[in-house]
């Protein structure tokens, strides 16, 4: 049996849309000292509202902005729980996920619960039947707008450099003049809408539907692979092009005969052992930012 | 308006901040519960009260709270060493899997050797689930967040790759195991569905209370909880007790899971994967890392679990409220807890204090909070 190459890869490069996405978002609040564990309801919250907006306006556009906005409101959340309140930021992530996801699922069950599953518009793939250029627009924008965009804002902006400079030492970025909270707001604020947009990703391009449980790790996921890259824009997405590479094996794994006795669910598993290893390799002696989870007020 | 950190603090402040976080809980979660074409007031009542007005009822509110106790304690014990495993969820999976393979290998124990087997296999189990990321956070200083996160999609696979697999039910065919040998069954309590799984948690409790209040080795954990730093200094071995808490907490998870699959089921079903693991992290917090807190978190929880039950079918309101109610009260606890340190001061100290310098140094600015 030949290989299906090009399959492989243009699957590749779908899967690791809305990681590429989700993890850019949480990078930008890493960066100011923020770790935002909120990204699972986050990507979740996008999802569900991307979902819903689609199902009840028919309008794709209306759609992609309210995941955007539910993914901001997310990231406001986080921040104020944070940076403005001085939770902790394990246990105020945490608990976002888990609003955000009991949330969705109780607006879902209250408005949908009733009858047959509700299928809405989704986007069209560009370029159909052009193999590894078949994809949809999410994904152009992901890897040719968005981590550009990134990465050149981190490196070369003012607003970047403030960025890293409050994750750093965010007592000299003060006395600079930099404000330590807006600074942090912002970048959640960013990143949630980046998280809320990624979600939308699984609804409106891949499924149409929403299902409980839709995101499934995916943003953690995400959270390693911020790691694995070393806060890094470009190692970023090579992970989640890597991380894109495992799942794709797996699913053709999964229709391959010779591997028909192995169960699927060991092999779905595989992507996620994966991330573990490589963090067990790259994830050794990394430099986290200076002022990775702590809150800043002056004394 | 600027907040300063409080010299020092009166003793009805961190009750209060608890109760005005509830207030706002119910305050938020008013709104939701409106939309959804039920009356707030009438809803709150199905949630705390009407489970505890019947015997039924406070047995269910147990039964419930029993998972939450595990899971809770199993959090508490990490988070008190600063090691945050965040992973109870697969570990309270892979002790319930680990409780089933006993179960599956000698289906013909007597009760007496049968479960305290089963429920140390649960130990095993999540003690395993836990090794990992204990292992990669002390040899190469691997964040244990993320790797114990990861971990939890593989043990809802593990599960059901098992239950699709090996383990499943040649009768029905469907995704369930077969029932476990009637060695395997918890007895119950006072003819209620409580089972004796809540002595052992409750046991538990009592130990981890005892340790960490009446100890040495309690004061080192409680010392390195409050500045890992601090207890280095003072010759304590950081990373030997995080390592040991690390494992501990996985083996009391994996217990819960244990108890759960020998007191309720008696049989693995993917129902066992009902988030349990991510609730312990509320239950631990808001109990504030502390047994009898957990024990009291973990009853108030199962009590809203019931309640949002019974709401769902008297009310209409789904029953997914419940969990938007107890995350939202994790939120306004945890802010309220962390506000209350500060006061807010207008503009400026009305007193400068000598150790800032002449005031007319000091520049004027907007300062925020």
């Amino acid at each position: 049996m030949d290989f299906p190459l090009i399959a492989v890869l243009a699957a590749t490069l779908t899967i690791a849309t809305p990681l590429v996405f989700g993890a850019l978002g949480a990078l930008l609040g890493e960066r100011t000292g923020v770790l935002n564990l909120g990204i699972e309801g986050t990507l979740y919250v996008g999802a569900f509202t991307g979902f819903l907006v689609a199902a009840r306006t028919g309008s794709l556009t209306l759609a992609v902005l309210a995941a955007v906005l539910a993914g901001a409101l997310g990231g406001a959340l986080m921040a104020l729980l944070t940076v403005s309140l001085g939770v902790n930021q394990h246990v105020a992530g945490i608990g976002t996920t888990l609003l955000l996801v009991a949330g969705s699922d109780f607006a879902n069950r209250q408005m949908f619960g009733g009858g047959e599953r509700t299928v809405t518009v989704t986007f069209d793939r560009f370029l159909a039947g052009g193999g590894l250029l078949a994809q949809y627009p999410m994904t152009y924008l992901g890897f040719f707008v968005l981590a550009p965009l990134v990465w050149w804002v981190l490196r070369s902006t003012g607003a970047g450099l403030r960025l890293t400079a409050v994750g750093e030492n965010p007592e000299a970025a003060d006395a600079a003049g930099i404000s330590v909270p807006a600074t942090r707001w912002a970048a959640l604020v960013t990143g949630g809408a980046l998280m809320g947009l990624g979600g939308s990703f699984l609804t409106l391009s891949l499924l149409g539907t929403f299902t409980l449980d839709i995101v499934s790790g995916r943003g953690w996921i995400c959270i390693a692979l911020v790691i694995f890259g070393r806060w890094k824009v470009w190692p970023i997405v090579a992970g989640a092009l890597l991380f894109g590479l495992f799942e794709a094996l797996q699913l053709q794994l999964a229709i391959t005969p010779a591997f028909g006795s192995v169960p699927n669910e060991l092999l779905i598993a595989l992507p996620y052992l994966v991330v573990i290893a490589a963090l067990a390799v790259r994830g050794r002696g990394v430099r986290y930012p200076g002022a990775y989870l702590t809150a800043y007020r002056r004394a | 308006m600027r907040f300063v950190l409080r010299a020092r603090e009166p003793r009805w402040l961190a009750p209060a901040a608890v109760a005005v976080a509830v207030l706002v809980t119910l305050a938020l979660t008013a709104g939701p519960i409106r939309l959804a074409g039920a009356a707030p007031v009438a809803a709150f009542e199905r949630y705390v009260f009407t489970p505890l007005t019947t015997p039924n009822g406070i047995a269910e509110v147990l039964l419930s709270a029993t998972p939450l106790l595990f899971t809770g304690l199993a959090v508490a014990i990490a988070f008190r060493v600063g090691y945050y495993n965040i992973g109870a969820e697969g570990q309270f999976l892979a002790g319930a899997i680990a409780t089933t393979a006993m179960a599956f290998t000698a289906p013909d124990l007597p009760a007496v050797l049968a479960l305290p087997l089963g429920v140390l296999a649960g130990a095993l189990g999540g003690v395993v689930w836990a090794f990992l990321p204990a292992l990669l956070r002390r040899r190469f200083g691997i964040d244990e967040v993320v790797t114990t996160l990861l971990l939890n999609p593989v043990a809802v696979l593990l599960l059901q790759g098992l239950l699709t697999g090996p383990w499943r039910n040649p009768v029905t065919g469907f995704p369930d195991s077969t029932s476990y040998g009637s060695g395997y069954e918890l007895p119950a309590l006072l003819g209620s569905r409580v089972h004796a799984g809540l002595l052992v948690g409750l046991v538990l409790v009592a130990v981890t209370g005892v340790v960490l209040w009446a100890t040495p080795v309690g004061v080192r954990l409680r010392a390195v909880g409050q500045s890992p730093a601090a207890a280095g200094f003072s010759g304590i071995r950081v990373g030997v007790l995080q390592w040991r808490s690390a494992l501990v907490s996985g083996a009391v998870a994996g217990v819960g899971g244990a108890v759960q699959v020998l007191g309720v089921q008696h049989q693995l079903t993917t129902s066992i994967a009902a988030g349990y693991g991510y609730t312990g992290v509320v239950v631990a917090t808001l109990g504030g890392l502390s047994a009898v807190g957990v024990l009291a978190v973990a009853v108030l929880l199962g009590d809203v679990q019931v309640g949002a039950q019974s709401a769902s079918i008297s009310l209409q309101l789904p029953s997914q409220m419940g969990g938007v109610l107890s995350s939202v009260l994790l939120l306004t606890v945890v802010s309220a807890v962390a506000v209350r340190r500060y006061r807010l001061v207008r503009r400026r100290p009305r007193q400068p204090d000598p150790s800032e310098g002449p005031r007319a140094e000091r520049p004027l600015q907007k300062v925020g909070g």
